[in-house]
């Protein structure tokens, strides 16, 4: 119990003295998982949307393999990053393996399904009830997508906290295409394994704080601007 | 090239197997209000959805004038607009978007058109915001903003109280001052009386009567057309 105690009281400490380890690590952390998120929106929002409104064969194929995917074990997406990037890889040659670009790529790979399942299902909830209007006023799919994209803007938040929170807390996959290499290619997740597995608590509780504290402040954060802008929106 | 005269021949509309259109017969030219008429269920909004393009008959043949069906010169509005999660300005300018329409262009087209319906100081509020006899009126700008040449409205004043439905009337004159064809169905006889040029009397999935609107309710054809304007059931509902 008291070793229990003491390896809080040195984690505090670490975070009061804002320890430069700490920070490099959850710096890279969120510059990783941020620009994951970011590429993962720009692909994922519009792929669900355009599931959600075009009209082709396999639609609802398409659908399922998506809502499959979303829970994507993040080592098997690991594995397969691992692959196309290794040496001997299709994109070997990019000299990506164990960099921050591998990790970025191994949680676009992960957080598109996710992302894109809840954008078809927010999208096809708003399709249904615009769809004939926006016939009507000679909208094609694309102008659709783009329409209804802008106008659930709100719900689609949470697709991108999903994908954030996924992104941020996923060990597995950055861990196999990333290394864990110490100033390198350590973030939050692979650090706080890393660091238990060694007996070094105070690090891994401090990380744990860091990570716990910034997902509920992202969630926090978006509630509190959705809410406002729905206000005037809804 | 013209969309007139707008010819429908033995159009059928049969979903499931249940005639909604049952080989509607119709004409229409291109001047004035035509006010749809008929009972619920007689196939009216079915009939505006299907000259829209929105739904594809199952059989007959619309015949489009000289002209073939061009989807840009015929406009709609519904019983129950769709507003979006925007302001009043960027609603009223949606129909401009699909047309290739530049933002700059659209803005000042979308100002003239809200101070043209009164709703010019509310351009920035939250379109969903307004009241319904408001966002009917934008709803009619909206589309009158695409310069139509045929107009379909979907009773487009059912649920507003009487200063809306005066209001969204005189928008829908002007419409018609500007040479748009109007072709609306409304459960209101006296709409109809207001605004008609011609009705056609729509029963059982079947065009019964379209003639000028003071021989529809002078000398209704049709005993079907009688009862409606009377306010009766038909037999068989009367039990």
């Amino acid at each position: 119990m008291g070793g229990f105690s003491q390896a809080f009281a040195e984690a505090f400490s670490l975070l009061w003295g804002f320890d430069a380890r700490v920070l490099e690590i959850v710096l890279l952390s969120l510059q990783v998982s941020g620009l994951a998120v970011l590429i993962g929106t720009f692909i994922g929002l519009p792929l669900g949307a355009c599931l959600a409104v075009g009209r082709f064969p396999g639609k609802q194929a398409a659908a399922v393999i998506i809502n499959g995917f979303m829970g994507l074990p993040s080592v098997v997406v690991g594995v397969v990053v691992y692959l196309l990037l290794s040496r001997s890889g299709p994109m070997g040659d990019f000299g990506l393996l164990y960099t921050p670009s591998a990790m970025v790529i191994a949680q676009v790979v992960l957080v598109v399904p996710l992302m894109a399942a809840i954008a078809r299902q927010v999208v096809e909830d708003a399709w249904r009830q615009y769809r004939e209007e926006l016939a009507a006023l000679r909208y094609g799919w694309w102008d659709s997508v783009r329409v209804l994209l802008h106008d659930c803007r709100f719900s689609l938040s949470v697709a991108v906290l999903a994908g954030l929170g996924r992104a941020m807390s996923e060990v597995g996959a950055v861990m196999i295409v990333g290394g864990n290499i110490d100033r390198a290619t350590r973030v939050m997740t692979t650090a706080i394994a890393l660091e238990t597995s060694k007996g070094d608590l105070p690090l891994a509780i401090a990380l744990g704080m860091v990570l716990l504290m910034l997902i509920l402040l992202l969630n926090a954060g978006a509630f509190a601007l959705r809410t406002t802008v729905m206000r005037r929106f809804e | 090239m013209s969309l007139f005269p707008l010819q429908l021949r033995d159009v059928v509309f049969r979903p499931n197997g249940r005639a909604v259109l049952d080989g509607v017969d119709l004409t229409l030219s291109g001047e004035g209000i035509t006010v749809v008429l008929g009972p619920n269920g007689a196939g009216k909004s079915v009939l505006l959805r299907t000259i829209c393009g929105l739904l594809a008959p199952t059989g007959g043949v619309i015949d489009w004038g000289s002209s073939v069906f061009d989807p840009a010169a015929v406009g709609m509005v519904f019983q129950h607009p769709v507003m979006l999660r925007s302001s009043v300005i960027d609603n009223i300018a949606l129909g401009l978007v699909p047309r290739g329409v530049g933002a700059r262009e659209r803005r000042l087209a979308a100002m003239a058109m809200l101070d043209q319906i009164g709703l010019a100081d509310r351009a920035n509020d939250n379109a969903r915001q307004l009241s319904g006899g408001e966002q009917q009126r934008l709803a009619l700008g909206r589309v009158w903003l695409t310069r139509p040449r045929l107009l379909l409205l979907d009773e487009p004043t059912s649920s507003l109280d009487p200063s809306a439905v005066e209001a969204v009337e005189r928008i829908v004159r002007q419409i018609r001052t500007e040479g748009t064809k109007i072709l609306m169905t409304t459960h209101n006889l006296g709409q109809a009386t207001r605004l008609a040029d011609d009705i056609v009397f729509l029963a059982g999935g079947r065009v019964r009567e379209h003639v000028p609107v003071r021989r529809f309710f002078s000398q209704p054809a049709s005993v079907e057309a009688r009862q409606f304007i009377q306010g009766e059931l038909p037999w068989h509902l009367a039990f």
